[in-house]
């Protein structure tokens, strides 16, 4: 059913009676070409690439829970393609270019809206670390400015400019940043991969993989019995470890969880979304009027999807030391969410050791505005049995050759990414 | 979370630094760059019970080792690195 | 007296009447009121607007659950939107305006949108705006960003302070209700420390508006009483308007207490709000239970309140929300509130019952008080914005019947607070004959009790709340106290489910938010069906009140259209905090000049007199430059000091390194295994540059490490690194080498160091050191290193060693006299000029020597990148040894380490542009290297860098093109070797 002002309006006239599922509620089939795991946003991403771009219809989607309510939909949905490194400067542009085009591809508003995102800079190395990184962007044909403190005190007069501990002194600007309604995205792929004729599968979990002879996987056992399969893709970031153990893999990531808190919502206060650089604290104002923020990890590895004060407390900390009128604004609910730490800070798309079977994880806490361009990569490299190019960095074998992709310079230690 | 650290008592999370988990063992000279490769890369990343290397930088500087549950966060076991503490010194 | 104040009865303080302001019209009301019970005592109905569409609400509930009364309290900088009229205590001069309407609330203009409530269903902003897709930002999102939101924040910096403190108990009660009062009680009287968080600011919960017998007493003796029991044990802490909002790891709970926001503004030297980190071996949720509404068609009209809020403003507040009310009841707790009306002789219109059967005491009631029981539904409320005229009843049978009134008190039975005992992720568990959830367990250490828990009598929660007072105390180490349980009667507990009364018209589940039944039911019908897809589409349970009294109803609601049970269809995840907390109680005092603390070195007070301007670096200040009169730029006072010290002599504080004494029979060894480079073998007085790595194989800092004695060695580290190097190391230390007989002390703090450096150095140093001590470049050699008298006895570390490649030492005395060797310094040296240098000129002397430093170890270079990769012992084993020989790790395209220079002499330099072959159009192929660290050279008498580059090393003297689109710059540079200075290193030897 195709979503528009014209269709909304007729459908009032029954009393919305006639509206039909957004997705349809497939039962599993006995075998398909290509089954994902994972019905978060990169997993329906990928079965919509894999349906619309490469021509693979027989697809099924499977979901231990609902879609989306993983990852996709406890972030703090910021999208922007503000890297520094080669694989990941051209990666998260391919992204953001399928963002600028998700409601038409989908015919679903999924609200991204490019409001801007603002990396603030508080000392001479900081400036030089973005004024480094923004160049790369403009390289790659990316929009990056570099803003020094007047043009800031114009844009954001609200900062604290008086009283700062470390003033700020400029930012790192990407005016085509900014944030998406990030369980429209989920809803959206579903909604378009299911008119194509992908199967998403709810309350489906993987538990364990289907191998012949030759160790080849052919098909995955799960709670609603085994389901073949030509290929097999893991989209399960937060539980990367736990499914490849199935498959016997061990690999390069860690666990931890990442808070994040919303306010009761306000009249608009804040434009666009913003990094302080000082302390650890990004934030953005919902369409709702919410602000959305976070900041670090809790640094502990942990599945159990909340987190502590420690952490809480130190990002109202950098909250009010960068925007102190939020004080008698109210923190409403905090979160918290399973993040696939990769040892570099930078995700795994590849082929594994195991043949048939395709991986796509370690997002750190990056993994929502990678959503369209992670779908299209990774349906690109289940189809065609090799990566796309702008993912070619993505490899699994990068940290046993050196070839890491470490934008933080922390090394091998998923905490500090 | 609070750790009862073996020289300072109960202490709070803030004190603490998180390294990861502490079954990893640093290979030996000669063991070759495939098994150096494993222990600075590969993790079993546990869901359930783990041992782990944390360091109480905000007291004593001891780095313990602390049996967590990485559903739960529940701690059930704390004892000192091998190296924690003064040692002895012939005289 | 105002419109609707009783005359007689409540908890206020007539003697003690308060003036106040709401949406600029004068009221008055009394000590002890909220402003919710102060308006209703002044017959106001209407106080707000709802989110979407903007439809009137009044006043639903009487405490921290309430979606509708939404007000912003304050003005100016201490304006608070959202604030709850029902929780804000009154204050003299209070001023309230309400919020989400233009240009009045009695006039909204906004309230066109229920015109097009047919389309703005839940979820039709995911269908539409999608067309010209330009127009999203442009147009459509703009005008839903302005529509939306509630209140308005103050919009300049919170004037208020905030604080955090610790506590430490053995049990920790939240609510004062009979149960958390039974269980302080029974907790208290064992000698355990207790501490009891009330969000209120009178202890009693229930017992204050619903009264009843305990211990043969009237409710408000007994809890007078009591209070005067616990306040008599020493060890039992009792604190009102303390919200209890989350439990952590631990047996770390959160709580907010309000200290100031009673009143117009906190006292001086107050703080607004504190911030508690409770730490409790046990805690008891006392929590109590929240009424719930039924849906119904009108059901969000002004006027309809919860029945339980209505004789809380009847019987605490003395305010009548209706002077000639009506009861809509499943439940036989509901009829209460037709007692207390009739107790404080108000007019009961009708009761309309859904349940079958009724109980014979109130059916007596009802024939005494004169009005009729119906049994059914309530349809349809006839009213307006200021209040509620006529109420539409279907009978049960299908007849209908009107009853009319000025208020309708509405009971669908209550829930337990189950948010604290599921916080950690529990699930509560569905009990049928209560139909309400319940806690299924609760994180370790807590337990639920009395209402929290289910059990609704009186009689019950006092029972429970005891027990678990008692049990508490004894887990957490008490023996028995005294005394028995308080004891009352249970009242009859009798419930029909209703969920949602059928029918026509807008039939609100989640109130502040406008989800209706219907949105309900179309999400299920697009396939939002579970819990948390209908929260996310509908948006149910997401506004302010966090859907308290709204998620049970909206799920039931689910239940009934997928046709499973209340059990099946769940509940979210439930998240703290349980109320919401000012973000500027989470800072407490870290923000402003505060948010970090702030580091000074052992000279920072002397290098201030100079008028030295400071920059951070991490926590510390550093002096920068020292500027002196007549000089116009940062610059010209730079070069004045880097020519003073490679002319003469200088000295710069450079304490702020980090500073590890190593000692022990190993550290020798120790230090082979932590370093690329050998130490072992390192001389007796003697200072070596040392490079640790990462086990990744890339480098992790770098710095001069001397020997002092055979078993003794002075490590410094980076300003940066210095704790995490500390950290590294006790972890190789104590983890990776027990076996190591090796001690590491941090004395960074113990030593303030200066780097005295030019060639008139020894000149000056003679006048500091004890004449006794060999200066001599034979008796003192380059990297030479040992203890020295000074004159005056004070024993100092003197260093032979250079970071400017000038003849150069750098003494460290212990930090007390940091200071005094400034000054000294000053004085010995104005012989010979000397010239203090700040940061800025360290870092000019460095790029012109070439040495790598923080823009450099970048934390993704290795040795060889910069130049050192000779240094790495093949020897021995060391951290980082075997990755650093990884295949991307040395190939040769790797960028390293070069020195740059501009061709156009005149052209300055900056750091973060590219590196671009010569003539070729840049592009991600190309993109070969960048600067990491420029400077003006006064040496070179031209801005010099350092660049990371692609094989540099063998493209010394290519001209490439410097590219800097971010700055609109692009210029050619030369490549060449990074050491622009005394490259031989004959003047730091000399």
């Amino acid at each position: 059913m195709k979503y528009s002002i014209f269709s909304l309006a007729r459908a009032a006239l029954s009393g919305h009676k006639n509206w039909q599922r957004t997705w349809r509620d497939a039962a599993p089939k006995d075998r398909y070409d290509v089954v994902i795991i994972g019905g978060g946003g990169h997993g329906l991403a990928t079965a919509w690439f894999l349906a619309s771009e490469f021509g693979m219809k027989n697809v099924a989607v499977l979901e231990k829970g609902w879609i989306g309510s993983g990852n996709a939909g406890r972030n703090t949905t910021i999208i922007r393609s503000n890297y520094g490194l080669p694989g990941n400067t051209g990666f998260y542009e391919l992204s953001m270019k399928l963002w600028e085009r998700m409601e038409q591809d989908l015919n679903y508003n999924a609200m991204v809206s490019q409001r801007g995102v603002l990396n603030l800079y508080h000392s001479d190395a900081q400036r030089d670390a973005y004024a480094r990184r923004g160049n790369t962007m403009r390289i790659n044909g990316i929009d990056a400015e570099l803003l020094d403190q007047p043009a800031l005190k114009k844009m954001l007069p609200f900062l604290n400019f008086d009283h700062a501990r470390f003033p700020v002194q400029g930012g790192l600007l990407q005016r085509r940043g900014g944030t998406a309604r990030h369980d429209a995205v989920a809803w959206g792929y579903a909604h378009a991969a299911s008119e194509l004729g992908v199967d998403i599968i709810q309350n489906c979990e993987v538990t364990g993989f289907v191998r012949d002879a030759n160790g080849k996987v052919t098909g995955v056992e799960t709670s609603r019995g085994r389901i073949g399969a030509g290929k097999v893709g893991m989209a399960v970031a937060g539980s990367s470890s736990r499914v490849a153990d199935m498959a016997g893999l061990r690999l390069p990531i860690e666990s931890h969880v990442l808070q994040a808190f919303v306010s009761e919502a306000i009249k608009p206060l804040i434009p666009g979304v913003m990094t302080f650089g000082a302390g650890h604290f990004y934030v953005s104002q919902s369409d709702k009027g919410g602000l959305v923020f976070g900041g670090d990890i809790d640094g502990y590895n942990s599945y159990a999807q909340r987190g502590n004060l420690p952490v809480m407390e130190d990002v109202c900390e950098g909250g009010m030391a960068i925007i102190p009128m939020i004080g008698r604004v109210r923190l409403l609910r905090q979160w918290g969410g399973i993040m696939d730490m990769s040892m570099d800070g930078s995700p795994i798309i590849d082929k594994t050791p195991v043949d048939g079977l395709y991986l796509n994880a370690g997002w750190c806490y990056g993994g929502f505005k990678a959503t369209p361009g992670s779908g299209l990569v990774f349906a690109h490299l289940i189809a065609r049995d090799e990566s796309h190019k702008e993912a070619a960095r993505f490899r699994l074998d990068r940290f046993r050759t050196g070839a890491v992709i470490d934008e933080k310079g922390q090394g091998a230690q998923p905490n500090l990414h | 979370m609070r750790i009862i650290c073996p020289f300072c008592g109960e202490r709070e999370l803030g004190e603490f630094t998180y390294l990861g988990d502490a079954k990893p063992v640093r290979p030996a000279a000669d063991a070759g760059e495939d098994a150096v490769y494993d222990y600075v890369y590969l993790r079993d990343n546990i869901a359930g019970v783990m041992d782990e290397n944390w360091y109480h930088g905000g007291g004593c500087r001891a780095w313990l080792k602390v049996t967590r549950n990485t559903l739960t966060h529940e701690i059930s076991g704390v004892e000192a690195a091998a190296g924690a503490g003064a040692r002895q010194v012939a005289k | 007296m105002t419109s609707h104040r009783l005359s007689s009865g409540g908890l206020i303080d007539r003697s003690a009447p308060l003036n106040f302001r709401f949406d600029g019209k004068s009221y008055s009301g009394f000590k002890g009121d909220t402003l919710a019970s102060a308006l209703v005592a002044n017959g106001v109905k209407l106080v707000g607007r709802s989110f979407k569409y903007h439809r009137p609400r009044g006043i639903l509930t009487a405490g921290s659950e309430e979606p509708n009364a939404l007000i912003e309290l304050r003005s100016g900088a201490r304006r608070e939107p959202n604030t709850k009229a029902t929780t804000a205590e009154l204050y003299e001069g209070l001023e309230a305006a309400s919020q989400n309407r233009w240009p009045s609330l009695n006039f909204d203009v906004m309230s066109v949108n229920q015109l097009f409530a047919p389309i703005f269903v839940a979820g039709f902003y995911y269908k539409t705006f999608m067309w010209p897709a330009k127009f999203w930002e442009a147009i459509y999102e703009p005008a839903i960003r302005r529509a939306a939101g509630l209140g308005r924040a103050a919009g300049i910096a919170d004037p208020d302070y905030y604080d955090k403190a610790w506590a430490h108990y053995d049990v920790l009660i939240a609510g004062s209700g009979p149960t958390g009062l039974a269980a302080a009680l029974a907790a208290g009287r064992t000698g355990a420390r207790v501490i009891l968080c009330e969000e209120d600011f009178t202890p009693g919960g229930r017992l204050i508006a619903d009264g009843g017998t305990i211990d043969g007493m009237p409710a408000a003796e007994w809890l007078s009483r009591t209070l005067a029991e616990l306040g008599s044990l020493p060890d039992v802490r009792i604190m009102t308007r303390t919200t209890l909002f989350g439990v952590y790891d631990g047996g770390t709970y959160g709580a907010i207490e309000r200290v100031n926001d009673h009143v117009p503004s906190p006292p001086e030297h107050q703080v607004r709000q504190r911030l508690w980190r409770i730490v409790a071996k046990r805690c008891v949720v006392a929590a109590g239970a929240l009424e719930r509404p039924i849906v119904f068609a009108g059901n969000d009209a002004p006027g309809v309140m919860m029945a339980s809020a209505m004789r809380s403003y009847i019987a605490r507040y003395a305010a009548a929300p209706a002077k000639r009310m009506a009861l809509f009841t499943n439940n036989e707790d509901g009829w209460r509130t037709v007692e207390t009306a009739l107790g404080a002789g108000l007019q009961v219109a009708a009761v309309i019952d859904a349940r079958a059967e009724i109980s014979p005491a109130h059916r007596s009631l009802a024939s005494k008080g004169g009005f009729p029981v119906l049994h059914g539904s309530v349809s349809g409320i006839d009213g307006g914005k200021n209040g509620v005229r006529k109420i539409s009843v279907s009978l049960t049978g299908g007849a209908r019947a009107e009853v009319e009134a000025d208020g309708l008190a509405v009971s669908g039975g209550w829930n337990p607070t189950v948010g604290l005992t599921s916080y950690h992720r529990g699930r509560p568990k569905w009990r049928d004959d209560i139909a309400a959830f319940v806690p299924d367990g609760a994180p370790p250490g807590m337990v639920a009790a009395g209402a929290a828990n289910g059990a609704f009598g009186l009689g019950a929660c006092l029972r429970e709340g005891f027990a678990a007072g008692v049990t508490a105390a004894r887990d957490a180490g008490h023996g028995n106290g005294s005394g028995s349980t308080p004891v009352a009667d249970d009242e009859a507990f009798s419930l029909t489910p209703l969920w949602h009364v059928a029918g026509k018209g807008k039939a609100f589940v989640d109130q502040q938010h406008d989800v209706t039944a219907s949105d309900i039911e179309l999400a299920q019908r697009e396939g939002f069906e579970s819990v948390e897809h209908l929260k996310r589409y509908t948006t149910l349970g997401m506004a302010t009140d966090q859907g308290k009294t709204s998620n049970v109803a909206g799920l039931a609601i689910m239940a009934a259209v997928t046709g499973k049970s209340i059990p099946e269809t769940g509940t979210t995840i439930y998240r703290p905090p349980y109320v919401p907390v000012a973000i500027g109680a989470f800072a407490g005092h870290h923000r402003d000049e505060t948010f970090h603390a702030t580091r000074l070195t052992p000279s920072h007070h002397w290098a201030a007199e100079q008028g030295a301007i400071f920059v951070d670096t991490g926590l510390w200040k550093r002096a920068q430059w020292y500027p002196r009169a007549g000089e116009k730029d940062w610059l010209e006072s730079v070069t004045r000091e880097v020519k003073a010290v490679r002319g003469g002599v200088g000295f710069c504080d450079v304490s702020t390194l980090g500073k590890i004494d190593v000692h022990g029979a190993d550290a020798g060894a120790f230090l082979d295994r932590v370093y690329i480079n050998t130490f072992s073998n390192l001389a007796v007085g003697k200072a070596r540059y040392g490079l640790m790595l990462r086990e990744d194989g890339i480098v992790y800092d770098d710095g001069t490490t001397s020997r002092l004695a055979e078993d003794h060695y002075f490590l410094t580290t980076t300003t940066a690194k210095a704790g995490l190097v500390m950290q590294h190391l006790e972890f190789c230390r104590q983890v990776l080498f027990p076996e190591l007989d090796v001690q590491l002390t941090s004395v960074s703090d113990q030593w303030a160091q200066f780097s005295i450096a030019g060639p008139k150095t020894r000149d000056l140093l003679k006048e500091i050191v004890d004449p006794s001590e060999d200066l001599s470049n034979e008796g003192f050699p380059f990297m030479g290193a040992r203890e020295v008298a000074l004159r005056g006895g004070v024993k100092a570390r003197l260093f032979r060693i250079s970071f400017s490649g000038e003849m150069a030492f750098e003494i460290s005395v212990p930090a007390r006299y940091g200071e005094a060797m400034a000054r000294n310094l000053m004085i010995a040296g104005h012989p010979f000029g000397v010239t203090p240098y700040g940061t800025e000129a360290l870092g000019v002397m460095r790029i012109e020597k070439g040495h790598v430093a923080g823009p450099e170890l970048s934390g993704t270079t290795t040795a060889a990148d910069l130049g050192l990769g000779k240094m790495m012992s093949t020897k021995k084993d060391f951290i980082g040894r075997v990755m650093a020989g990884r295949e991307a790790l040395i190939a040769a395209d790797r960028q390293v380490v070069v020195g740059i220079k501009p061709t156009d002499k005149a052209r300055r330099l900056r750091s973060g542009a590219h590196i671009i072959p010569k003539g070729q159009t840049p592009g991600p192929d190309n993109d070969q290297g960048y600067v990491t660290s420029v400077c003006f050279s006064p040496t070179s008498d031209h801005w010099i860098g350092l660049a990371l580059v692609e094989r540099g090393r063998e493209r010394i003297g290519e001209i490439v093109h410097a590219h800097d689109p971010l700055r609109g710059e692009d210029y050619d540079v030369e490549i060449c070797n990074p050491v622009f200075y005394d490259p031989d290193g004959g003047r730091q030897r000399g």
